[in-house]
Protein backbone atom coordinates (compact mmCIF):
# COMPACT_ATOMS: atom_id res chain seq x y z
CA UNK A 1 0.00 0.00 0.00
CA UNK A 2 0.99 3.64 -0.46
CA UNK A 3 0.81 5.60 2.75
CA UNK A 4 -0.15 9.72 2.39
CA UNK A 5 -3.03 11.88 2.47
CA UNK A 6 -6.30 10.40 1.74
CA UNK A 7 -9.04 12.91 2.35
CA UNK A 8 -8.86 16.81 2.98
CA UNK A 9 -12.41 17.99 3.71
CA UNK A 10 -14.13 21.64 3.02
CA UNK A 11 -17.18 22.92 4.65
CA UNK A 12 -20.01 24.05 2.46
CA UNK A 13 -23.18 25.11 2.99
CA UNK A 14 -25.32 22.79 0.87
CA UNK A 15 -23.89 19.20 0.05
CA UNK A 16 -26.51 19.25 -3.16
CA UNK A 17 -25.22 22.94 -4.89
CA UNK A 18 -21.28 22.06 -3.71
CA UNK A 19 -21.78 18.57 -5.49
CA UNK A 20 -23.11 20.15 -8.54
CA UNK A 21 -20.11 22.98 -8.52
CA UNK A 22 -17.30 20.25 -8.36
CA UNK A 23 -18.39 18.00 -10.63
CA UNK A 24 -20.53 19.99 -13.19
CA UNK A 25 -18.20 23.11 -13.27
CA UNK A 26 -15.03 22.00 -11.87
CA UNK A 27 -14.81 18.25 -13.85
CA UNK A 28 -14.44 16.49 -10.59
CA UNK A 29 -15.76 13.26 -10.04
CA UNK A 30 -17.80 11.64 -7.22
CA UNK A 31 -15.62 9.34 -4.93
CA UNK A 32 -17.91 8.58 -2.16
CA UNK A 33 -21.61 9.76 -1.78
CA UNK A 34 -22.94 7.98 1.51
CA UNK A 35 -25.87 9.09 3.75
CA UNK A 36 -26.19 7.55 7.30
CA UNK A 37 -28.96 8.79 8.98
CA UNK A 38 -28.83 12.98 8.99
CA UNK A 39 -25.25 12.30 8.04
CA UNK A 40 -23.78 12.39 4.27
CA UNK A 41 -20.70 11.74 3.46
CA UNK A 42 -19.40 13.22 0.23
CA UNK A 43 -16.05 13.42 -1.31
CA UNK A 44 -15.44 14.06 -4.43
CA UNK A 45 -12.05 13.46 -6.95
CA UNK A 46 -9.74 14.93 -9.49
CA UNK A 47 -10.00 13.01 -12.63
CA UNK A 48 -6.06 13.01 -12.73
CA UNK A 49 -5.74 12.49 -9.13
CA UNK A 50 -7.14 9.03 -8.07
CA UNK A 51 -4.73 8.96 -4.57
CA UNK A 52 -6.92 11.91 -3.15
CA UNK A 53 -10.46 12.88 -2.31
CA UNK A 54 -11.88 15.95 -1.84
CA UNK A 55 -15.00 15.89 0.75
CA UNK A 56 -17.44 18.37 1.19
CA UNK A 57 -18.85 18.53 4.44
CA UNK A 58 -21.85 19.93 6.05
CA UNK A 59 -21.09 21.64 9.13
CA UNK A 60 -24.17 20.64 12.14
CA UNK A 61 -24.77 17.85 14.25
CA UNK A 62 -24.21 15.30 14.98
CA UNK A 63 -20.27 16.45 14.72
CA UNK A 64 -21.23 19.82 15.40
CA UNK A 65 -23.79 21.37 18.15
CA UNK A 66 -25.37 23.97 16.48
CA UNK A 67 -23.87 27.28 17.84
CA UNK A 68 -20.54 25.54 16.45
CA UNK A 69 -22.20 24.63 13.03
CA UNK A 70 -23.14 28.22 13.11
CA UNK A 71 -19.86 29.63 13.62
CA UNK A 72 -18.33 27.63 10.79
CA UNK A 73 -21.37 28.23 8.26
CA UNK A 74 -20.13 32.20 8.77
CA UNK A 75 -16.36 31.10 8.68
CA UNK A 76 -16.94 30.03 5.12
CA UNK A 77 -19.57 32.24 3.80
CA UNK A 78 -16.66 35.14 5.06
CA UNK A 79 -13.57 33.37 2.97
CA UNK A 80 -12.04 32.78 6.33
CA UNK A 81 -11.24 29.15 5.65
CA UNK A 82 -7.48 28.07 4.22
CA UNK A 83 -6.01 28.57 1.27
CA UNK A 84 -7.05 26.29 -2.03
CA UNK A 85 -5.10 25.77 -4.35
CA UNK A 86 -5.65 24.13 -8.27
CA UNK A 87 -3.25 23.69 -10.85
CA UNK A 88 -3.93 23.42 -14.07
CA UNK A 89 -1.83 23.22 -17.24
CA UNK A 90 -3.24 26.16 -19.04
CA UNK A 91 -5.19 28.86 -16.67
CA UNK A 92 -6.36 30.99 -19.49
CA UNK A 93 -8.66 28.22 -21.01
CA UNK A 94 -9.76 26.61 -17.72
CA UNK A 95 -10.73 30.54 -16.90
CA UNK A 96 -12.43 30.69 -20.32
CA UNK A 97 -14.10 27.21 -19.45
CA UNK A 98 -15.05 27.84 -16.17
CA UNK A 99 -16.03 31.61 -16.67
CA UNK A 100 -19.04 30.38 -19.20
CA UNK A 101 -20.34 27.90 -16.71
CA UNK A 102 -21.32 30.88 -14.14
CA UNK A 103 -18.48 29.90 -11.55
CA UNK A 104 -17.80 33.24 -9.68
CA UNK A 105 -13.98 34.49 -9.97
CA UNK A 106 -12.41 36.45 -7.78
CA UNK A 107 -9.54 37.64 -9.85
CA UNK A 108 -8.87 37.13 -13.50
CA UNK A 109 -5.84 35.08 -14.68
CA UNK A 110 -2.44 37.24 -14.71
CA UNK A 111 0.65 36.30 -15.76
CA UNK A 112 3.55 37.14 -13.25
CA UNK A 113 6.67 34.93 -12.16
CA UNK A 114 6.89 33.26 -15.28
CA UNK A 115 3.18 31.34 -14.65
CA UNK A 116 -0.72 32.43 -14.51
CA UNK A 117 -2.78 32.44 -12.26
CA UNK A 118 -6.35 32.89 -11.45
CA UNK A 119 -8.45 33.17 -8.13
CA UNK A 120 -12.20 31.77 -7.68
CA UNK A 121 -14.64 30.94 -5.09
CA UNK A 122 -17.09 27.86 -4.82
CA UNK A 123 -20.86 28.56 -3.89
CA UNK A 124 -20.18 28.58 0.06
CA UNK A 125 -17.20 31.35 -0.13
CA UNK A 126 -14.13 29.01 -0.43
CA UNK A 127 -11.27 30.66 -2.32
CA UNK A 128 -9.13 28.94 -4.85
CA UNK A 129 -6.30 29.79 -6.49
CA UNK A 130 -5.41 28.46 -10.22
CA UNK A 131 -2.16 28.58 -10.98
CA UNK A 132 -0.98 27.32 -14.56
CA UNK A 133 1.61 24.18 -13.74
CA UNK A 134 5.53 25.45 -14.52
CA UNK A 135 5.52 22.45 -17.10
CA UNK B 1 -19.32 49.06 24.74
CA UNK B 2 -23.14 47.28 24.33
CA UNK B 3 -23.63 43.74 24.56
CA UNK B 4 -22.09 41.96 21.38
CA UNK B 5 -24.18 42.49 18.28
CA UNK B 6 -26.56 38.80 16.96
CA UNK B 7 -24.70 36.66 15.09
CA UNK B 8 -24.82 37.81 11.06
CA UNK B 9 -26.62 35.26 8.75
CA UNK B 10 -24.27 33.20 6.39
CA UNK B 11 -26.04 34.56 3.44
CA UNK B 12 -25.48 38.07 4.07
CA UNK B 13 -21.43 37.36 4.90
CA UNK B 14 -21.18 35.76 1.67
CA UNK B 15 -22.45 38.82 -0.36
CA UNK B 16 -20.14 41.23 2.12
CA UNK B 17 -17.14 38.67 1.06
CA UNK B 18 -18.20 39.49 -2.27
CA UNK B 19 -18.11 43.07 -2.04
CA UNK B 20 -14.34 42.55 -0.33
CA UNK B 21 -13.20 40.26 -2.97
CA UNK B 22 -14.67 42.87 -5.49
CA UNK B 23 -12.26 45.36 -3.68
CA UNK B 24 -9.62 43.08 -3.71
CA UNK B 25 -9.93 42.42 -7.74
CA UNK B 26 -9.72 45.93 -7.97
CA UNK B 27 -8.66 48.13 -5.37
CA UNK B 28 -7.14 51.02 -7.58
CA UNK B 29 -10.93 51.73 -8.84
CA UNK B 30 -12.69 53.94 -6.30
CA UNK B 31 -15.40 52.18 -3.91
CA UNK B 32 -18.03 54.29 -2.66
CA UNK B 33 -20.64 52.74 0.00
CA UNK B 34 -23.55 52.95 -2.65
CA UNK B 35 -21.22 50.80 -4.89
CA UNK B 36 -20.09 48.00 -2.36
CA UNK B 37 -23.49 48.01 -1.04
CA UNK B 38 -25.07 47.24 -4.62
CA UNK B 39 -22.46 44.06 -4.87
CA UNK B 40 -23.66 42.81 -1.61
CA UNK B 41 -27.35 43.66 -1.87
CA UNK B 42 -27.56 45.28 1.54
CA UNK B 43 -28.81 48.79 1.85
CA UNK B 44 -25.89 51.65 2.21
CA UNK B 45 -27.62 52.41 5.31
CA UNK B 46 -26.38 49.00 6.69
CA UNK B 47 -23.33 48.10 4.80
CA UNK B 48 -20.39 49.70 6.12
CA UNK B 49 -21.53 48.74 9.57
CA UNK B 50 -22.19 45.36 8.20
CA UNK B 51 -18.94 44.61 6.69
CA UNK B 52 -16.99 46.01 9.81
CA UNK B 53 -19.09 43.33 12.08
CA UNK B 54 -17.96 40.65 9.10
CA UNK B 55 -14.06 41.64 8.51
CA UNK B 56 -13.28 43.72 11.61
CA UNK B 57 -12.62 46.61 9.84
CA UNK B 58 -14.57 49.34 7.80
CA UNK B 59 -14.85 49.12 4.11
CA UNK B 60 -12.85 52.53 3.18
CA UNK B 61 -9.73 51.50 5.73
CA UNK B 62 -10.01 47.90 4.47
CA UNK B 63 -9.24 49.55 0.66
CA UNK B 64 -6.55 51.11 1.77
CA UNK B 65 -4.85 48.40 3.18
CA UNK B 66 -5.46 46.24 -0.06
CA UNK B 67 -3.91 49.42 -2.36
CA UNK B 68 -0.83 49.89 0.04
CA UNK B 69 -0.17 46.07 -0.04
CA UNK B 70 -0.21 46.36 -4.31
CA UNK B 71 1.91 49.32 -3.77
CA UNK B 72 4.68 47.62 -1.87
CA UNK B 73 4.69 44.67 -3.98
CA UNK B 74 5.05 47.08 -7.32
CA UNK B 75 7.93 48.60 -5.32
CA UNK B 76 9.74 45.11 -4.15
CA UNK B 77 8.96 43.44 -7.76
CA UNK B 78 8.89 46.18 -10.50
CA UNK B 79 11.53 49.07 -11.29
CA UNK B 80 7.94 51.41 -12.26
CA UNK B 81 8.66 54.86 -11.30
CA UNK B 82 7.29 55.38 -7.28
CA UNK B 83 4.65 58.03 -9.42
CA UNK B 84 3.44 55.46 -11.80
CA UNK B 85 2.60 52.82 -8.81
CA UNK B 86 0.93 55.86 -6.82
CA UNK B 87 -1.92 56.28 -9.53
CA UNK B 88 -1.96 53.03 -10.98
CA UNK B 89 -2.93 51.99 -7.15
CA UNK B 90 -5.57 54.16 -6.92
CA UNK B 91 -4.31 57.51 -5.60
CA UNK B 92 -5.24 60.99 -7.27
CA UNK B 93 -2.40 62.01 -5.84
CA UNK B 94 1.55 61.80 -5.14
CA UNK B 95 1.51 63.50 -1.98
CA UNK B 96 -1.45 61.49 -0.62
CA UNK B 97 0.34 58.29 -1.39
CA UNK B 98 3.25 58.87 0.09
CA UNK B 99 1.55 60.30 3.18
CA UNK B 100 -0.36 57.68 3.59
CA UNK B 101 2.13 54.95 2.86
CA UNK B 102 3.93 55.98 5.36
CA UNK B 103 1.19 56.64 7.93
CA UNK B 104 0.72 52.65 7.13
CA UNK B 105 3.88 51.32 6.92
CA UNK B 106 6.07 53.69 8.83
CA UNK B 107 8.42 53.61 6.17
CA UNK B 108 8.83 55.96 2.51
CA UNK B 109 7.55 54.06 -0.17
CA UNK B 110 11.37 54.68 -1.74
CA UNK B 111 12.81 52.55 1.62
CA UNK B 112 10.27 49.51 1.07
CA UNK B 113 11.76 49.95 -2.30
CA UNK B 114 15.32 49.44 -1.82
CA UNK B 115 14.82 46.78 1.47
CA UNK B 116 12.33 44.40 -1.36
CA UNK B 117 14.57 43.97 -3.33
CA UNK B 118 15.35 40.02 -3.54
CA UNK B 119 12.21 39.08 -1.79
CA UNK B 120 10.90 37.31 -4.32
CA UNK B 121 13.09 34.68 -5.22
CA UNK B 122 13.64 33.66 -1.34
CA UNK B 123 9.64 33.09 -1.19
CA UNK B 124 10.35 30.24 -3.58
CA UNK B 125 7.05 27.75 -3.82
CA UNK B 126 4.69 30.39 -1.63
CA UNK B 127 1.67 31.42 -3.84
CA UNK B 128 2.25 35.00 -4.70
CA UNK B 129 -1.00 36.15 -3.35
CA UNK B 130 -0.56 34.64 -0.12
CA UNK B 131 3.09 35.81 -0.19
CA UNK B 132 1.23 39.35 -0.36
CA UNK B 133 -1.59 38.90 1.95
CA UNK B 134 1.22 37.93 4.93
CA UNK B 135 2.79 41.15 4.16
CA UNK B 136 -0.45 43.37 4.00
CA UNK B 137 0.25 45.73 6.42
CA UNK B 138 -2.39 46.19 9.02
CA UNK B 139 -4.26 49.36 9.78
CA UNK B 140 -6.28 48.56 12.95
CA UNK B 141 -6.58 51.85 13.73
CA UNK B 142 -7.33 54.66 11.61
CA UNK B 143 -4.51 56.53 9.55
CA UNK B 144 -5.75 59.69 11.50
CA UNK B 145 -4.93 57.73 14.92
CA UNK B 146 -1.83 56.75 13.76
CA UNK B 147 -0.35 60.13 12.98
CA UNK B 148 -1.77 60.83 16.51
CA UNK B 149 0.36 58.21 17.93
CA UNK B 150 3.36 58.79 16.20
CA UNK B 151 3.28 62.58 16.61
CA UNK B 152 3.42 61.52 20.39
CA UNK B 153 6.34 59.16 19.69
CA UNK B 154 4.01 56.05 20.40
CA UNK B 155 5.07 52.78 17.37
CA UNK B 156 2.15 51.27 16.41
CA UNK B 157 2.73 47.12 15.72
CA UNK B 158 2.79 47.34 12.43
CA UNK B 159 5.27 49.92 12.58
CA UNK B 160 7.89 48.01 14.80
CA UNK B 161 7.58 45.00 12.57
CA UNK B 162 8.31 47.35 9.24
CA UNK B 163 11.27 49.24 10.55
CA UNK B 164 13.03 45.46 12.44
Amino acid sequence: MKQGIDVVGLYVRDQDEALAFYVDKLGFRVHTDVGNGGYRWLTVQHPEQPSFQLGLFLPGPPVHDEATAQALRALVAKGAMPPLVLTVDDCRAAYARMHALGVEFTQEPVDRYGTVDAGFRDPSGNGWKMIQGRG
Amino acid sequence: MSEAPPPQDPALLRRLLRAKDRMDAASHEEWPVVRLAEVSGVSEAHFARSFKQAFGIPPHRYLLTRRIERAMALLRETDLPITDIAFDTGWASLGTFGRTFRDITGNSPSAVRSQGRQAPREQGAVPVCIVNAARRPGLTTAVSEKRRQAANGTNTPEQQQESS
